[in-house]
């Protein structure tokens, strides 16, 4: 149930809470959960694709360039990516710093 | 007019379900309920009732298979007991909260330890919570009607919540009692097929069950609360119809010989009717008692309790389970709470009576209005006591 969606009066919830729309998760941006954002040097990365396998989350996708576009909306800021990246090109940088 | 037949209460209880139509029973046999669901069961395989009959492994997965079927828009009844109501206790709070009708029997009987397969209530309330429709029977004949009513109740498209139909373990559940059988016919004029709201099917796909994130958690317990509570009126409604189509009228809370009474003895269940022996013989002698008994439990029918009460001034409760460090049983500690406030409130004392199959005698009641007329002279008493209870 996506927090922007939800912010609904009791009278007006769908019967038992159940969601009748497929893709609805794409409504619930859950990017406001993140303390820490993965930050990738284009330099050091080779374009192998471990951030996009590994992401939990879909928040990577491919770029015509090879490269991988990253999507604040949706990244929580767990670290797989910077964790699981070979080359140690992605690093985890403090929100609001 | 239907024929009225001498069977056990079990018997008619599954007799019951099948003339609903019911679509799935899953059980799991536990005494003093087997009756039910060995017939319900029996029913199936010879081919009188078209249900599936699933035989779970345990009353967890009972409650999960029904909370599943009654998702996918069948007609879903189930009996349980005692331990086997414990094991079903995390399911049975998401069945209202998926809004799945459920009809499910309790045999009421008493928890370990020490393990105990007779009557009493201490199942059902440590249930009192979960969300559901609870009533309680106090005869066979009541407990044919109730399951009859709360498929109608449940199903209802402004309440879609599941509904507990209590009836004591063996001092009902194993008794034959002549009882008026109505035929799946004669219930199809009163019970119409089940046309689910919210269903799970290929088709038109649907998420059952998601997180509720803090943002809708309190909405979610919010309108689950407002249905229970709008509850009421159905299951009153109801019973008017079921009056008008079957002459047996059924009301939230049952009075005996309240007029001109001063003291009242309240109950639950099949022991009412020991209850009103002892009020019988209690006027007899120039006592003004009275009896009442909740037939409804969930939703508390308030204003009818508290215009039943108007001009009582000693109310003695009796409960049949026991809450370990609280104030009093839990039928006790509701009630006084009900009447906290209101304009001539009486004194109200508990007794805690008849656990795990102990017999509740005349005198027990006789000695409960007793103590409670004394205490009240006196203007004090113990908060609650327990009766029968050996000292040494």
């Amino acid at each position: 149930m996506a927090k922007v969606d939800a912010i609904i009066g009791w009278r007006n919830l769908e019967i038992g809470c159940a969601i009748t729309e497929p893709g609805s998760s794409r409504k619930l941006r859950t990017g406001d959960w993140r303390s820490q954002r993965p930050v990738t040097d284009r330099k050091k990365c080779i374009k192998c694709g471990m951030c996009w396998i590994f992401c939990p989350d879909i928040v990577y996708s491919p770029l015509r360039s090879g490269f991988y576009k990253w999507d604040g909306e949706y990244c929580k800021g767990c670290g797989i990516c910077a964790h699981e990246c070979p080359k140690d090109a992605i690093t985890m940088v403090t929100e609001g710093d | 007019m239907p024929k009225r037949v001498g069977i056990e209460v079990s018997l008619a209880a599954s007799e019951a379900a099948c003339a609903a139509d019911t679509d799935v029973v899953a059980a799991y046999p536990i005494t003093p309920q087997t009756h039910i669901v060995e017939h319900l069961s029996e029913l199936v395989a010879d081919g009188k009732l078209d249900a599936e009959f699933v035989p779970v492994e345990s009353e967890h997965s009972a409650m999960s298979v029904c909370v599943g079927s009654s998702a996918a828009g069948a007609r879903t009844f189930t009996a349980t007991s005692s331990q086997g109501l414990a094991l079903m206790h995390e399911i049975l709070f998401i069945a209202p909260a998926l809004r799945t009708p459920i009809v499910m029997v309790v045999a009421n009987r008493a928890l370990s330890g020490p393990i105990s397969i007779w009557n009493d209530h201490s199942d059902i309330m440590a249930e009192r919570d979960v969300g559901w429709i609870q009533t309680f029977a106090e005869n066979g004949q009541e407990v044919f009607d109730l399951i009859i009513h709360a498929f109608r109740v449940a199903e209802d498209p402004e309440v879609l919540l599941p509904i507990m139909v209590n009836l004591d373990g063996f001092t009902l559940s194993h008794v034959i009692e002549p009882i008026e059988m109505l035929s799946a016919s004669e219930v199809k004029r009163y019970l119409k097929p089940y046309k689910p709201q919210m269903v799970l099917d290929p088709k038109k796909p649907v998420t059952m069950g998601p997180v509720g994130m803090p943002e809708v958690y309190t909405e979610a317990k919010r309108q689950i609360e407002a249905l229970l509570q709008g509850s009421k009126k159905v299951v009153v409604k109801a019973w008017k119809e079921f009056a008008k189509h079957y002459g047996r009228t059924y009301k939230p809370i049952e009075t005996y010989r309240m007029k001109g009474a001063e003291v009242v003895l309240l109950t639950m269940g099949s022991v009412s009717e020991t209850a009103m022996t002892a009020v019988d013989r209690m006027w007899d002698k120039g006592m003004r008692v009275g009896l009442l008994r909740f037939r409804l439990w969930r939703p508390f029918p308030l204003q009818e309790f508290r215009r039943a009460m108007r001009g009582v001034k000693v109310l003695a409760v009796m409960d049949r389970a026991i809450s370990y460090g609280g104030l009093g049983g839990p039928v006790f500690t509701e009630v006084r709470s009900a009447l906290y406030g209101t304009f001539e409130q009486p004194q109200v004392f508990g007794f805690v009576a008849g656990l795990g199959g102990r017999d509740i005698t005349v005198d027990m009641f006789e000695e409960m209005v007793k103590k409670a007329i004394r205490y009240a002279k006196r203007g004090k008493g113990p908060t609650y006591e327990m009766i029968g209870v050996r000292e040494r």
